[in-house]
């Protein structure tokens, strides 16, 4: 019977850190604990001395790992980041699903690919949810800029909603640009003549 | 034939050769087409290199020398083609800290070494925290190498941590840290913050200090001479054209700007104009050489200068200074920067090392076409580091 395994998980956001916990959990019994907080993020990940440690690729606070790499860190077990030491499939799913993990030098891959596949599912669920709604709120954005611009038209040259539209599609098919670009531009350069 | 080549950088001021290289023609000059791809963290960019997911990157100067040491969470390789700058960093202060300093007498001068060093030690009393942006960075090694050199004790709790830069102001604010030595601009977001205050450019630490390198994995540069030759070519001439005074004043509006550096102009400006505001009263000095693209084989990626970062993490990290001086040349590559570059007009010197920290003036040495200036390079307690003697 093996020991469970101590995961740390660097997470800001708390329920993005529960659906990752929540997936870790499905994948075995271990001791999981979200370390929310930036601050001395190092002496904290190094207090638990974890078997991994798993973080958003693209999170800056990542550098702050390198430490716990060196000798001189209070964990004294090396830490190496997984991807060098495993399979090139298992490597690109993670780097495509934006996690990085730092495991502990001599963990058996058999102990951590369950880990893994399981830390990697779940970032990639909640990237491609970043993702959509990233999206949404870009659509909604360019809605809000694109309305006001028909405002500005309609009221400037007396023509009514759909003209208006019909006039910003035009331009900007003129232009090759976006439609929302072009209302951007418009609106932009209507708060500068006010 | 045109080719793309992906380049990964951290949105940093010294990231702007590949911004010129890309947008003033000198990458296309090369029949290349450069795809840049930002980086959130060093870690991040030295994994993206690592994994092939970009073909060269800015990086850390001493980044590919921890790697041929064996540092670091990453077992991958690099090479450094040739430093993309000299120089560009600055330590900073708390304002509690700046306070009691000035109030025992300091003059914030942002230029010797030695008081501002004993002034800090004297502030700081026992305990001192200092946030630099990675274990592996220009900023680690001049921060150790000032306090260590200083012949002071040093306090009993001293720590020297990684905060990325973007934290840094906030890390200050917070009271995590006391110091910290960043690259710009985020020293002077400490100041436009009103958290801290300069008080020494890295120059006044080492006076030619190499700052960031074009890096690519080990053998990517001789599997792929001709690519690696244009590339170097073209950011070459971009470094020559940002050290050209006349553009200093295009290159802070050529580079300001969402998709390039979130960091407004005239912040930029004070870097590249080495006119710093050092506090929130709006006090400035100036400094010269902050921020150094050309000029006196600027980029030429000296092997002494990867031997002395060798041997400073040999020494710090207790592995074999001589051995690691040996290995940390090897991966600094003069040889295809003098077989790229000579062609496109680049003078070089008659060697590929040097006594680093000999020269306290600017100084003609032996070039291949004669004679060439190199700048100062001195240590601020004037010792010379000798790469044939590093174990010494």
């Amino acid at each position: 019977m093996t020991r469970p395994l101590s995961i740390v998980v660097v997470e800001k956001d708390r329920d993005r850190a529960r659906m990752i916990v929540d997936g870790l959990r499905e994948a075995g019994a271990h001791e999981v604990v979200v370390i929310g907080d930036e601050v001395g993020l190092a002496r904290r990940i190094a207090e638990r001395n974890p078997d991994i440690v798993l973080i958003d690729l693209a999170s800056p606070s990542r550098d702050v790992l390198e430490e716990l790499t060196l000798a001189t860190a209070p964990m004294e077990r090396p830490v190496a980041m997984f991807v060098d030491r495993t399979d090139g499939g298992l490597t690109r799913a993670a780097i495509e699903a934006g996690v990085s993990a730092y495991v502990v030098d001599g963990l058996r891959p058999e102990r951590l690919t369950p880990i893994l596949d399981a830390a990697i599912a779940r970032f990639a669920l909640l990237q491609k949810m970043r993702a959509e709604l990233a999206a949404t709120r870009r659509a909604l954005e360019e809605r809000k800029v694109i309305d006001r611009a028909k405002g500005l038209l309609m009221r400037a040259r007396n023509i009514d909603e759909d003209a208006a539209y019909a006039l910003l599609r035009k331009t900007a098919m003129a232009q090759g640009r976006k439609i929302a670009d072009v209302a951007q531009a418009l609106v932009t350069a209507a708060e500068l003549l006010k | 034939m045109t080719e793309t080549l992906r380049l990964g950088y951290i949105p940093l001021i010294d990231a702007a050769p590949f911004f010129i290289a890309q947008s003033l023609g000198f990458a296309e000059a090369e029949g290349l087409v450069l795809d840049l791809r930002p980086a959130p963290s060093w870690s991040a960019l030295r994994d993206m290199l690592a994994m092939g997911a970009v073909e060269a990157a800015q990086m850390l100067s001493p980044v590919p020398v921890a790697a041929a040491l064996g540092l670091g969470a990453s077992q991958a390789r690099f090479e450094a083609l040739q430093l993309l700058n000299a120089n560009g960093d600055v330590i900073g202060v708390s304002r509690a800290l700046a306070a009691t300093m000035r109030a025992a007498g300091h003059p914030f001068d942002f230029a010797d070494a030695r008081t501002a060093g004993a002034a800090l030690l004297a502030a700081a009393g026992a305990r001192l925290r200092i946030g630099v942006p990675f274990p592996f960075s220009m900023h680690a090694e001049l921060v150790h190498y000032w306090l260590e050199n200083l012949g002071l004790p040093l306090p009993a709790e001293l720590d020297i941590r990684t905060v990325p830069p973007p934290r840094m102001t906030e890390a200050l604010a917070a009271g995590e840290i006391d110091a910290f030595a960043v690259g710009e601009p985020w020293g002077s977001q400490a100041v436009e913050r009103g958290v801290g205050e300069l008080l020494l450019p890295g120059t006044a630490i080492w006076a030619f200090a190499p700052e960031k390198v074009l890096a690519v994995r080990q053998g990517w540069a001789d599997e792929n001479e001709d690519l690696a030759g244009r590339l170097m070519r073209a950011v070459w001439h971009a470094c020559g054209w940002l050290g050209a005074p006349e553009n200093r004043f295009l290159v802070s509006d050529l580079l300001s700007g969402p998709d390039r550096l979130p960091i407004a102009a005239e912040v930029i400006d004070r870097a590249l104009s080495g006119r710093m505001v050092i506090s929130a009263e709006g006090e400035e000095r100036e400094s010269a050489n902050m921020i150094v693209f050309s000029g006196g084989a600027a980029t030429f990626p000296w092997r002494s200068q990867a031997a002395w970062i060798g041997a400073q993490l040999a020494r710090r990290y207790g592995l074999d200074p001589v051995a690691a001086a040996q290995s940390a040349a090897e991966v600094y590559r003069p040889d295809l920067y003098r077989r790229h570059l000579r062609a496109a007009g680049a003078d070089l010197p008659g060697a590929s090392a040097k006594l680093e920290g000999a020269l306290t003036a600017p100084t003609a040495v032996a070039s291949e076409r004669g004679q060439m200036i190199l700048p100062a390079d001195r240590f601020f307690d004037c010792r010379i580091f000798d790469p044939d003697a590093a174990g010494a």
